[in-house]
């Protein structure tokens, strides 16, 4: 509770720091703010609110349980090494970095209701907040074609999932008479369900699903991918990726208990056109965001299977996954934002030679890309093999089977840059990296290993 | 303790070597093998004395899902560990004297490939196996792509690609078998002592997991990344991966595959033997059609192990045997001839066969070992290829004869295109090419004598070897017998 709180707190100092002048310290004080935030909710983790322990705080509208408070702490974490890489995004933008700021304090704030909503007005709350600071941000750089190309389109198609996701949180409210989580799971229980029930739950689903940008509700991702700040990039393949997973998986396991074999064949079509379609288009790409974007979108292709197996008790897995695949995408983004800056190239040839330049970094990325092919021992082969493991536990063995074929193919697209930088010759520039992103790369690399070699307290974390 | 010892020290040597520098990185490496090598005999010793006791590792790493650290040897892992710490010191002596660039991350790579191929080897927890597995595909893939020839970027990509798809799909396997296994883990003793995985579910289970080692191995049709491979990488690199990382995937036959799904190996395994003569016959055809020395090389080596694979296939006592015997074989003499390769591309600047000859009458030391390293693969009497190939004809014999007397066309085919290969490079006329070829120096001459040296021991008295292989065979094939 806490922790929603301080950090919308938060959110508001940082637009008065504009008032006060204190431009300087602002990034210093919002890492120290979320620090502080982090401890809140790690003191929280032994008192938790549950359905089954204590009375749901709010009017039943949102409910901080071991789930939540697991996946606020990973965002918040997330929101720290992005906030670290800000001070030297943004250190020629000083006019409006605490707006920049405030907006993406707000999207954390955002993430944390989708994590802990027991009301699907909560839901859509959440939903919102982050996505309209989303879209801001994407569209921040005002005198930039792509960036306002990036979140005109991000905003247009937005409008339309929230439409989607309005629609469909009625028609369950036509069904089942209530917002709340446990009415709802009253309703599902009780004998005859009305179609509108099964309706609604199908677009909801699909508004998340262009959350997560699954195929085939995937277009959108690439261009605002490409056109936005590699920032915001970040933020969007982070954050706001893993707070629309732990909304699926919340949504789908305390409030639509029993409705999975309903929604199974869908998942398991999208999971595998998600898939097929994300690595088919990704082995093309030449530019390295594009190819980042697809990349992304096969991502959610295998976090959809932690929500497809949700019967097994899921959570872990899905929460292992985001942890190595969140870290290993801000490392990767920490040095490729760096690489960006100092080739003025956006195409995968700004990496070719980075390993004579800067050995160091190169071999950085490799490891960050390994990980996010699930080569073991990092921290991306467990999260692949839990996601495996859980689905082969629940009967799904050919979707695995298709899935480690896709994994396969995922290491061609990842493998060429790793070729480029190890094999191609270097130009003259200079790759400069500030300290800030050699902090946040370091921190993710360590991360990623350690992660990989001791995985087990990560994985008991939700068990 | 001792396999922990066994295991770490050459990853402790190839960081060492990694922050040594250039300069001192060969020497280093070279110390810390031998090292490796000698902790491998006291290993031995112990392990005839004591057994397998002294070695077992138990300690748990994940508590859920269920994975220890699970180590520990039985006379198969030790000749496999005893293969890898002999040819490795073999390889880095080889690149002595060769320029290196950046040498310390060279040699690196090669201790931490000996790293991972060592815990592929002692590893008796599926998942701990296939985490090593998968580790030893990085150095080679960085070896090759660093130092290898024109066209490594395409090649080696292949390489990683198909091997990696192949393991994956084992992956799988082995998840279905952690939740067939009513405790739920990967431990090989109960993995391969399960009885309720039916015969149809072993049926499909089999491709998985032997798709995986026969890309590895590699058996026809799953060959086609192996000739570019080792024709692009590095001489190391292919010494590497012909001498201990294709053993790899005859040794995860007998381990990870008959015992596991021996009701899909009794299903498939006359259709993967079949694969395997086909292949025997076909490399070697190939290979006789060969004008390159280097993909010669690697079809005969090809055709090499499709006969020893088909050995772990015939399910009796002497095939498995000549298997054991002939992995150890195979090693030596496919690192001695890449290397007498290497010394002949090194010289003369050519791998073309037609651009060579008459190389005998200027390097006398070199013809003579080059001789006797051709002799043993080809599978002279005395020699050490002799017993194994013997055993494993007779294996395979006694499963059908028909299949033996294709496969048994090794021994002409071998001889053709090995004897060929040595007259068209060593005899006749030297040409521009060789006329300035110079003999052996001091570091080739101890890797090639040594080479000679194991040929004849090994070839004259194989009992320490079948003797140390036996008890684990004997145990495998039972567990293999049981439908």
């Amino acid at each position: 509770m806490s922790t929603l709180l301080y950090t919308s707190l938060l959110g508001l100092c940082c637009m008065l720091a504009e008032v006060l002048n204190l431009r300087k310290l602002l990034v210093p004080l919002v890492i120290i703010g979320l620090s502080f935030i982090f401890w809140v909710n790690f003191q929280e983790w032994n008192t938790p609110s549950d359905l089954t322990i204590g009375p749901v705080s709010l009017a039943n509208m949102v409910m901080f349980d071991h789930f939540s408070i697991a996946f606020s702490g990973l965002a918040i974490i997330i929101a720290i090494l992005l906030f670290i890489l800000s001070a030297n995004y943004y250190s020629n933008e000083e006019k409006n970095l605490s707006d920049y700021l405030s907006i993406l304090i707000f999207a954390l704030v955002g993430a944390l209701v989708m994590f802990s909503f027991a009301n699907l007005a909560m839901l859509f709350l959440g939903i919102e907040i982050l996505s309209i600071s989303i879209y801001i941000m994407a569209g921040s750089r005002r005198f930039d074609k792509r960036s306002n190309e990036s979140g005109f389109k991000y905003f247009l198609m937005g409008a339309f999932a929230s439409g989607f996701l309005l629609f469909g949180i009625a028609l369950v409210y036509g069904a089942a008479g209530s917002f709340e989580f446990s009415k709802i799971t009253q309703y599902l229980n009780s004998s005859d369900i009305h179609p509108m029930f099964h309706t609604g739950v199908l677009l909801i689903l699909f508004a998340l699903l262009f959350k997560v940008s699954a195929v085939p509700f995937h277009f959108w991702s690439p261009d605002v991918y490409e056109g936005a700040p590699v920032l915001i990039t970040a933020f969007m393949s982070t954050l706001v990726k893993v707070a629309a997973f732990g909304a699926i998986y919340r949504l789908f396991n305390t409030a639509f208990v029993g409705i999975i074999p309903f929604t199974e064949p869908i998942l398991y079509a999208v999971i595998i056109a998600t898939l097929f379609v994300s690595n088919a288009i990704a082995l093309q790409q030449q530019n390295v965001k594009r190819m980042l974007a697809y990349s992304g979108i096969s991502h959610a292709g295998y976090m959809l299977i932690a929500i497809l197996s949700m019967i097994n008790k899921t959570d872990d897995a899905l929460y292992f996954y985001s942890v190595s695949y969140a870290i290993a995408t801000i490392g990767l983004f920490a040095l490729v934002i760096s690489t960006f800056k100092s080739n003025m190239s956006e195409q995968f040839e700004a990496f070719n030679g980075l390993s004579k330049k800067n050995p160091f970094a190169a071999a950085a990325i490799t490891i960050f890309l390994l990980s996010m092919a699930g080569i073991p021992p990092l921290a991306g082969f467990f999260g692949k093999y839990n996601l495996f493991s859980e689905a082969v536990s629940a009967g799904y063995i050919n979707l695995v089977i298709i899935a480690v074929i896709n994994s396969a193919i995922s290491i061609y697209y990842y493998f060429k840059m790793i070729l480029a930088m190890y094999t191609k010759p270097a130009d003259e520039k200079p790759l400069v990296i500030t300290g800030s992103y050699w902090t946040v790369a370091v921190i993710c690399l360590l991360l990623t290993i350690i992660i990989g070699v001791v995985p087990d307290s990560l994985m008991q974390l939700l068990r | 303790m001792m396999t922990i010892y066994i295991l770490l020290l050459p990853l402790l040597a190839s960081l060492i070597a990694l922050a040594a520098g250039n300069k001192f990185a060969s020497r280093l490496a070279l110390f810390f093998s031998a090292a490796e090598l000698l902790l491998t005999v006291y290993a031995y010793i112990i392990f005839t004395k004591e057994g397998y006791a002294p070695f077992a590792i138990q300690h748990a790493w994940i508590s859920s899902p269920s994975i220890s650290i699970n180590m520990g040897v039985d006379g198969l892992s030790l000749l496999m560990v005893i293969l890898t710490n002999l040819i490795s010191p073999l390889i880095i002596l080889s690149a002595f004297n060769r320029n290196i660039e950046n040498a310390s991350r060279y040699f690196a790579l090669i201790l931490f490939m000996q790293f991972a191929m060592l815990g592929v080897f002692i590893s008796f927890d599926g998942l701990l196996y296939y985490i090593f597995w998968e580790l030893a595909l990085i150095p080679i893939y960085f070896i090759a792509l660093n130092w290898g020839g024109k066209n490594r970027v395409a090649v080696t990509l292949k390489f990683f690609i198909y091997t990696l798809a192949g393991s994956l799909l084992m992956l799988v396997g082995f998840i279905y078998l952690y939740w067939k296994n009513p405790n739920h883990t990967f431990n090989w003793h109960e993995l391969s002592a399960l009885t309720n995985v039916c015969s149809c579910d072993q049926s499909w289970l089999f491709w998985l997991i032997f798709i995986a080692f026969a890309i590895k191995i590699p058996i026809v049709p799953f060959h086609t990344w192996q000739a570019d491979t080792y024709s692009e990488s590095p001489t190391q690199g292919t010494m590497l991966l012909s001498g201990i990382m294709l053993k790899m995937g005859i040794y995860s036959l007998f381990r990870w595959l008959l015992p596991i799904v021996p009701a899909g190996v009794a299903q498939w395994g006359p259709l993967a033997l079949t694969l395997c003569i086909i292949g025997v016959v076909y490399a070697s055809v190939i290979a006789i059609m060969q004008g390159d020395l280097k993909r010669l090389l690697a079809y005969s080596s090809l055709s090499h192990v499709g006969l020893i694979a088909a050995g772990v296939f015939v399910l009796n006592s002497s095939g498995m045997q000549g298997a054991a015997v002939q992995m150890l074989a195979h090693a030596i003499n496919v690192v001695g001839l890449f290397y007498c390769a290497d010394i002949i591309i090194n010289r003369t600047g050519t791998s073309n066969l037609y651009l060579l000859g008459g190389i005998r009458n200027v390097a006398p030391r070199f013809n003579t070992l080059f001789m006797i390293v051709v002799l043993g693969s080809v599978a002279l009497p005395l020699t050490n290829a002799f017993i194994g190939e013997f055993l494993l004809l007779f294996g395979v014999y006694t499963y059908n004869t028909w299949l033996a007397v294709f496969a048994g066309l090794t021994i002409i085919l071998g001889a053709v295109y090995m004897l060929r290969m040595f007259q068209i490079t060593m005899l006749g006329n030297t040409s521009e090419h060789t006329a300035q070829f110079n003999d052996l120096s001091i570091n080739e001459s101890i890797v090639l004598g040594t080479i000679a040296i194991l040929i004849f021991v090994t070839g004259i008295y194989p009992k320490p070897i079948i003797e140390l292989v036996q008890p684990t065979l004997e145990v495998i094939l039972n567990k293999a017998l049981i439908k």
